[in-house]
């Protein structure tokens, strides 16, 4: 395996069961992954196999119900603990940006606003040079003082992304980043993808049912019904 | 930007909603501005009225009902009469600065309003009542030119209402006498700008009421003792004592009531209002659970939303009850006449009296139980998972 020293994420016997009803499902099964620093990982898998569930245990956002998962050495959760809210906050600012299947901009925030809103809750305030830039890389902007609903699907997207790189995160993880977009926008999200890896240094899972998408991947691993059927 | 900046926002993504919810912190505002301006209004204009009076103390007779001052107070009837040597006698009392003797006759006038009234005229004493009433100033004209002269003082408002000028003739319905007025007085916003004045001994020869009085007004000397000249007051035969610090609290009594229910209805409107709080910051909340929860996975703590909603609720009340502040002090010359229409006895003289303490005050706290209320939503915002967001996009 590459990079063996840059492990960033690691996923060890992870499986989330969820109750539906008086029966349970298992979204995820015992699955075990790495990504390492400055790669890109794609996963693939039909809809309901646990790819948005794997995603969101990934980045901290939910709890397994059993195994072990990993940021850098740090222990987020396993048999014994669990990090605290506050403590999984300041992970979710300092490790993660986040890229929604929906964009989920905030309608009342223009562009910039939205870019910034990282930092509102760092209080950090060197914010708008940062922003600026972040703007220019995904280029939007000339979109800066316009509203989420005045722009287009592709728009968004670059504004989400932009967005989920403000706070120089070391791992982006996106769900189903191109699903709304053309395959024009969908190649230039994919070289933007391959630019961050390759300038930053940072680490990318993706989550896509576009087969061709993935191929901008260094790795791809599928799901079906919450198992590996491909590890990388 | 800061959360202030994104919690504005917010507020004016429903503007009907956040105007209506502002509306009802500005109602319960306006109702409590309102409500203890009133408080603070009445008592001074109470005290002024009573202050205009001139005497401290009326002798009356006895039998008068315990409201008698209050009726002499409204200019009213029913009075009974006592010997005018009394007030002789009075003046005799060490304590005694000054009396004035005065004696009150209505007459049932059928011309006046749709289905007639009373008119009032109260004799006073040419000598003794003006010195009394140092205080009192002549549109046109004067005082009488003899202590029996057929001529009559209006006050301000009662020469408006019978439309009469200086050198004009008044007519006293009943006995079908004219007396001339002499002199109208200037506005003194007291019970004296109702008053038709008449000299004592005038009244009293009209009516054919010789050597009575109804009542006898009272200067104390600075110096002396209330308790004790009433207790002296009472060995006298056939009267009775109302002293004006009794008026006032008798008064005050009745008002109380009133005020009760008012202030009830005060905090009712508040309750109501904070229920409107809670209940429009809690939809906003459920409404934006989503977005609550991207602002979770950008890093935002619990901390961080609770205060983006709490500030919410902090701007709909300040700018709700800031408003309700400008519409109480805009308005207060309406409630004022409103109030005055509901109320046992309602002094001359603003009732209303709002001042910067009590705006500040009322706002502070209106908008203090906005922020209670605010809690519940605020906290329940708080509690949104960052999960939640990513979640529903499923649907
Ligand atoms: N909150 C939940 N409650 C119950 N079942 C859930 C919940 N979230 C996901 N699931 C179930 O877990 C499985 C995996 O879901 P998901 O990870 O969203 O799949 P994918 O993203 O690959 O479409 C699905 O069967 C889904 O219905
Ligand atoms: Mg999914």
């Amino acid at each position: 395996m590459p990079q063996q020293h840059g492990q960033v994420l690691t996923a060890e016997c992870v499986s989330k069961l969820y109750r539906r009803g008086s029966e349970q499902v298992a979204a995820l099964n015992d699955v075990s992954l790495t990504v390492n620093r400055g790669e890109i990982l794609a996963c693939v898998g039909p809809s309901g196999s646990g790819k948005t569930t794997l995603l969101n245990i990934l980045g901290c956002l939910e709890n397994p119900t059993s195994g072990r998962v990993k940021v850098y050495e740090q222990i987020i959760v396993d048999e014994k603990k669990r990090l605290s809210e506050w403590a999984l906050t300041k992970i979710r600012r300092q490790v993660f940006g986040y890229i929604f299947q929906k964009f989920y901009l905030i309608p009342t925030l223009t562009v910039s606003e939205n870019v910034m809103l990282p930092f509102v809750f760092y209080r950090k305030h060197d914010a708008p040079a940062d922003v600026d830039s972040i703007l220019r890389f995904v280029g939007i902007e000339h979109r800066k003082y316009h509203l989420p609903v005045q722009l287009s699907g592709g728009e968004m997207q670059r504004v989400a992304i932009a967005r989920a790189l403000v706070n120089k995160p070391s791992v982006l993880l996106a769900d189903e980043p191109t699903g709304s977009l053309d395959s024009t926008r969908t190649e230039e999200i994919g070289e933007l993808f391959k630019q961050l890896c390759r300038t930053e240094g940072i680490a990318i899972v993706l989550v896509t049912h576009n087969l061709h998408f993935a191929q901008i991947a260094d790795r791809i691993i599928e799901l079906r019904d919450g198992k590996l059927s491909r590890p990388s | 930007m800061t959360i202030v900046h994104i919690a504005c926002k917010n507020l004016l993504r429903k503007k009907v909603r956040s105007l209506l919810t502002m509306f009802g912190i500005a109602l319960s505002a306006w109702v409590l501005i309102s409500l203890f301006g009133f408080n603070a209004g009445y008592e001074s204009s109470l005290n002024r009225d009573i202050d205009s009076l001139g005497y401290q103390v009326l002798v009356t007779a006895k039998g008068c009902p315990y409201e008698a001052a209050t009726l002499m107070l409204k200019g009213g009837t029913g009075l009974r009469y006592m010997p005018q040597r009394i007030a002789d006698a009075i003046a005799q009392e060490s304590e005694v600065e000054a009396v004035t003797a005065m004696l009150m006759h209505t007459v049932f006038d059928p011309n006046k309003g749709e289905s007639g009234g009373y008119s009032a005229y109260l004799g006073v004493d040419p000598t003794t009542f003006p010195k009394m009433k140092p205080f009192m100033e002549f549109m046109h004209g004067g005082w009488f030119t003899q202590p029996d002269a057929l001529e009559a003082v209006l006050g301000y408002e009662a020469a408006e209402l019978e439309q009469r000028e200086v050198g004009d003739l008044l007519l006293i319905t009943e006995k079908n006498i004219e007396v001339k007025v002499v002199g109208v007085l200037k506005r003194t916003g007291t019970q004296d700008d109702g008053t038709i004045f008449l000299p004592l001994r005038t009244v009293q020869q009209i009516f054919g009421v010789t050597d009575v009085l109804t009542g006898i007004g009272v200067k104390l000397k600075h110096e002396a003792d209330i308790t004790r000249f009433e207790e002296k007051m009472y060995r006298l035969p056939d009267v009775q004592v109302v002293t004006m610090s009794q008026v006032k609290q008798t008064i005050m009594t009745l008002v109380t009531t009133a005020k009760v229910i008012v202030l009830s209805i005060a905090l009712i409107a508040v309750l109501i209002s904070m229920t409107g709080v809670m209940n429009t910051v809690l939809m906003s909340v459920m409404e934006r659970r989503q977005e609550l929860g991207i602002l979770k996975a950008l890093g935002a703590t619990s901390l961080d939303i609770f205060m983006l909603i709490w500030l919410e609720t902090f701007v709909l009340c300040v700018l709700g009850s800031c408003f309700g502040a400008v519409v109480a002090v805009t308005t207060s010359a309406l409630t004022d006449m409103l109030v005055r229409n509901i109320l046992p006895y309602a002094p001359r003289g603003g009732l209303m009296q709002i001042s910067m303490p009590l705006v500040v005050m009322t706002v502070g706290t209106v908008t203090g139980i906005g922020l209670v209320s605010g809690i519940y939503p605020s906290w329940q915002a708080g509690r949104v998972r960052p999960l939640d967001a990513i979640r529903s996009q499923e649907e």
